[in-house]
């Protein structure tokens, strides 16, 4: 028994209730008529579509700049990059990869400002991080109205000005790297029988394969940056910031770096977003990624000052598990809708908790 | 009548004994003046008197504590305070914005029913009787002999003037029996000490015992009855000050110093001022560090020996080291192996050979969360590149170097540990202590300054620790800068000791010389001529 509760605690509490509720609910599926496959069909889809912003989480998480609760700017980054790119109607993987690379750019550049900020008010860089996000998110607001795009294709119908709520990313790169390695047709695609409702049928299971190796890529890129000579310096002053200040490391600049990073990788991450959704969504959407991209990271066992690549990826995995699979089954279940409530409880529950520790660790 | 009688209490942190079997007894109205040296154990006594947290979280204490003929033990300061011990800190606790008057009744104020409270017959809805309140504390101010109206607000007070108001704020209780004043003299003016020793000799007229502690042991005669000197968590002198004979202020030094028998300690101590060159020369250096603040220090070590550098808390000889390496601001002049050495730059003097173990060993000196062989490594790869594999032209961290590095200190200094992989918060002090000797001794260091290598750990540990720098100072030449506050481990290691006095060097002396004399430096006290 003892052994169990090790085991259980060395992977993670909280990790391992979440996985074994979602557990539960994956095998009591079928008694609700709710088809396994596709379940699994969207968490498949969702962790791929989500890995990279989660991933962004934790430059900031290892230098000690705390939750990125400011991942708004590196997300308005990402959306100014589409609606660049598109004006300029760059369409298909090239477009894609031009509006990655333009979204990093922007969101290193505000990233400078963004940790120049952070650094001035060192001890409260969550509480500042959110009043970032938010205020970004409304500046934003008026820019996307009042900005000059032209492109029908994003611009508002009927005024011919200001950007819509929703683009379609139809004519431009939408699935393009779901469906990797042809970059066109269906992807890849599995068909597996399944009985759902009594009835015989065939499942369509669509594993995004180009977007999840895009990922892969961004976390092993990452996972190198943090062995290097910088990401080692990076991790000590997130570890303890005047022991590294006494060996000679400028802390300012490293936590810099860090925000530089996640702010870009924020940016990247909204892109391949968009790429999966199939839509851009302006103005106030980027609300809806703050706190459940930090709550991602938490479940995935990172705490305030250590973030792991197996955080990022159980994180992603679980969290968006957790989101697909509760409406589908739950709501079927009890015939209620809680599903909301089962999110809103388990994404601020997770970051209350992870801030109770921080302050049990002070004092 | 004894009011206070102590009998055989020990106590000990985890195994670490810091108070072995004191007993004494203070009669009523009668001042105790108690010294000692920084660790000899009076603070740990205090706060068995005093109820304090530190004492029940860590198991207790033995003995027996006798307050006016009860055995006593006080869970909680308040149990204390009603027993009618009073307790003035060095840290003041008043709270600034408040008038002395309102300061020194706080939670007791003197109270008249209103309407409210006399129809809900409630305590806590009771007008405070400011005319009252005032008149009371003004008389507690005027029992010490100080000039100083109860209207005055705290924060526009010198800061004598607050010291006063504390021990007022304590007199002031009716039950109050037993006073602890802890170093009350420390931030006050010549002047006003005198008045304080004054009011002192009238508090204990009115029948409060009192418990003097102080660094300044000519405050310590003129003002107590009786003198207890504490070294080690024992007690080694205990005497009617009338008692102690001629020369009072060198006897209690050397008992507070110790050793006074077989003053072998400096037998291996060696001269090197006159057949090796400076290697560290130090002038007007000032530093700004809160509390041990550096004010014009002025010395040269000289290469291949081990520097001491003594003081009591809060003089400064911590800001040296620290300013030195850049951890604090400072200024100054700064020459070291013939080139002028760049101040506030941590990095350039981690460059140019300088290593440094900081005295705040979890604060400064350790990744607690990180593993040994991150420890060890991290500042010698950071500035030298060690355990460092290029690939591409990008540096990356090679961890089976860095394994290597960190097994062969494990080995050298008998780290006791799982492996280079364990986390440095599951040591022990000792253990972590010896990590952060092996980071320093990681980056082949010109010289190496140390910060209190021995604070906090036990006894067998400090030899370890204080062999290892012995060893590495004779096998590589390596020029040393120990600062500690233990005079005696000062005397066992290094060839010379400079003793810092409020910010400055105040004489440099070789450890032969006795060690009442250090005491007397280290007290401010510098009297030529007199012969110990």
């Amino acid at each position: 028994m003892n052994r169990v509760v090790k085991a259980i605690d060395r992977f993670g509490r909280a990790k391992f209730i979440i996985a074994a509720f979602l557990f539960i609910l994956l095998m009591i599926a079928p008694i609700y008529g709710v088809s396994r496959v596709s379940t699994i069909n969207d968490v498949v889809l969702r962790f791929a579509m989500n890995g990279v912003l989660v991933l962004s989480m934790v430059p900031m998480i290892q230098s000690g700049c705390g939750l990125n609760f400011g991942i708004p700017l590196g997300l308005i980054s990402g959306l100014l990059a589409e609606a660049i790119i598109m004006e300029y109607n760059w369409t298909g993987a090239a477009g894609f990869i031009a509006a990655m690379a333009l979204g990093a750019l922007i969101g290193a550049i505000l990233g400078i400002f963004y940790g120049y900020l952070l650094n001035r008010i060192k001890g409260d860089e969550m509480v500042i991080a959110t009043y970032v996000g938010y205020a970004i998110i409304y500046f934003m607001n008026m820019m996307w109205l009042g900005l000059p795009f032209k492109n029908p294709a994003s611009v508002q119908g009927y005024a011919g000005e200001g950007l819509r709520v929703t683009i379609s990313l139809d004519k431009y790169w939408s699935h393009v790297f779901d469906r990797w390695p042809s970059f066109q047709g269906e992807g890849l695609v599995l068909n597996i029988p399944e009985v759902v409702n009594g009835q015989q049928t065939v499942q369509n299971l669509r594993i995004p394969v180009g977007t999840i190796l895009l990922f892969l890529l961004f976390c092993l890129l990452i996972w190198l940056f943090f062995r290097s000579k910088t990401g080692t310096a990076m991790t000590a002053v997130g570890s303890n910031a005047d022991y590294a200040r006494a060996a000679g490391i400028n802390i300012n600049r490293m936590r810099q770096l860090s925000v530089v990073m996640s702010t870009s990788l924020a940016a990247v991450g909204m892109v391949i977003y968009g790429q999966s959704y199939g839509f851009a969504q302006y103005y106030t959407a980027p609300q809806f990624f703050m706190f459940p991209t930090v709550a991602a990271i938490l479940l995935g066992g990172a705490v305030l000052t250590k973030a792991t690549i197996s955080n990022v990826l159980w994180g992603a995995f679980l969290f968006q598990a957790v989101l697909t699979m509760t409406p589908s089954i739950i709501n079927s279940a009890i015939e209620l809708d809680i599903s909301e409530v089962i999110r809103m409880v388990v994404t601020n529950g997770l970051i209350v908790i992870a801030l109770t520790r921080k302050v049990r660790k002070n004092g | 009548m004894p009011l206070l009688e102590i009998k055989n209490v020990s106590k000990d942190f985890d195994g670490n004994v810091v108070l072995k079997n004191i007993s004494f007894v203070l009669d009523e109205g009668k001042v105790l003046g108690l010294c000692g040296e920084n660790g000899a154990g009076k603070s740990t006594l205090m706060n068995i008197l005093f109820g304090m947290d530190v004492i029940h979280e860590t198991g207790g204490f033995q003995g027996e504590v006798i307050l006016d003929g009860e055995s006593v033990s006080f869970k909680t300061p308040v149990e204390a305070l009603n027993a009618g011990i009073g307790m003035v800190h060095q840290e003041f606790s008043l709270i600034p914005g408040f008038t002395a008057a309102e300061n020194i009744l706080l939670n007791r104020e003197i109270t008249k029913n209103n309407i409210v409270s006399s129809v809900l017959r409630s305590e806590k809805l009771k007008t405070v009787d400011m005319p009252a309140v005032f008149e009371s504390a003004q008389q507690s101010i005027d029992a010490l002999g100080i000039k100083l109206p109860a209207e005055s607000v705290v924060s526009e007070l010198p800061v004598g003037y607050k010291q006063f108001i504390e021990i007022a704020r304590e007199i002031n209780k009716d039950n109050v029996k037993l006073l602890i004043l802890d170093e009350p003299t420390a931030v006050l003016t010549e002047s006003e000490a005198e008045t304080l020793l004054h009011s002192i000799r009238s508090i204990a007229a009115r029948g409060i015992s009192i418990i003097f502690i102080s660094h300044r042991l000519r405050e310590v005669i003129e003002a107590c009855d009786q003198v207890i000197v504490m070294r080690d968590g024992l007690i080694v002198a205990d005497y009617p000050t009338d008692e102690i004979g001629e020369h009072p202020i060198g006897k209690i030094a050397s008992w507070m110093t110790g050793r006074t028998v077989g003053e072998s300690v400096a037998d291996e101590a060696r001269d090197l001022t006159k057949e090796k060159k400076i290697i560290l020369s130090v002038k007007n250096l000032w530093v700004d560090m809160p509390g041990e603040s550096v004010e014009n220090a002025t010395f040269d070590v000289y290469e291949g020996e081990i520097f001491g550098i003594a003081g009591l808390a809060g003089q400064g000889k911590l800001g040296i080291p620290n300013g030195i390496m850049g951890i604090y601001p400072s200024t100054g002049e700064v020459i070291f192996n013939g080139e002028p050495h760049e101040l506030n730059n941590p990095r350039k003097a981690q460059q140019n050979g300088f290593a440094f173990v900081s005295e705040d060993r979890r604060g400064v000196g350790l990744l607690l969360d990180e593993p040994i062989s991150w420890n060890i490594c991290f500042n010698a790869m950071q500035i030298q590149g060690l355990g460092i594999k290029k690939y591409l032209g990008i540096p990356f961290r090679h961890e089976p170097t860095m394994n290597e590095v960190a097994d062969k200190y494990i080995d050298e200094l008998q780290i006791r540990c799982t492996g280079p992989q364990q986390k440095v918060s599951n040591l022990s002090g000792g253990n972590q202590q010896k990590i952060c000797l092996a980071k320093a001794f990681c980056m082949e260091p010109k010289i190496l300054l140390v910060s209190e290598p021995t604070r906090g750990i036990d006894v067998g540990a400090k030899e370890l620790v204080l062999d290892a720098l012995r060893r590495y100072n004779k096998e590589r030449g390596t020029t040393i800068v120990i600062v500690s506050s233990e005079l005696e481990e000062l005397r066992s290691i290094a060839d010379r000791i400079a003793v810092v006095t409020e910010g400055m060097v105040f004489d440099i002396l070789p450890p032969s010389t006795k060690s009442a004399y250090f005491g007397l430096l280290m007290s401010g006290e510098k009297i030529e001529g007199e012969v110990i």
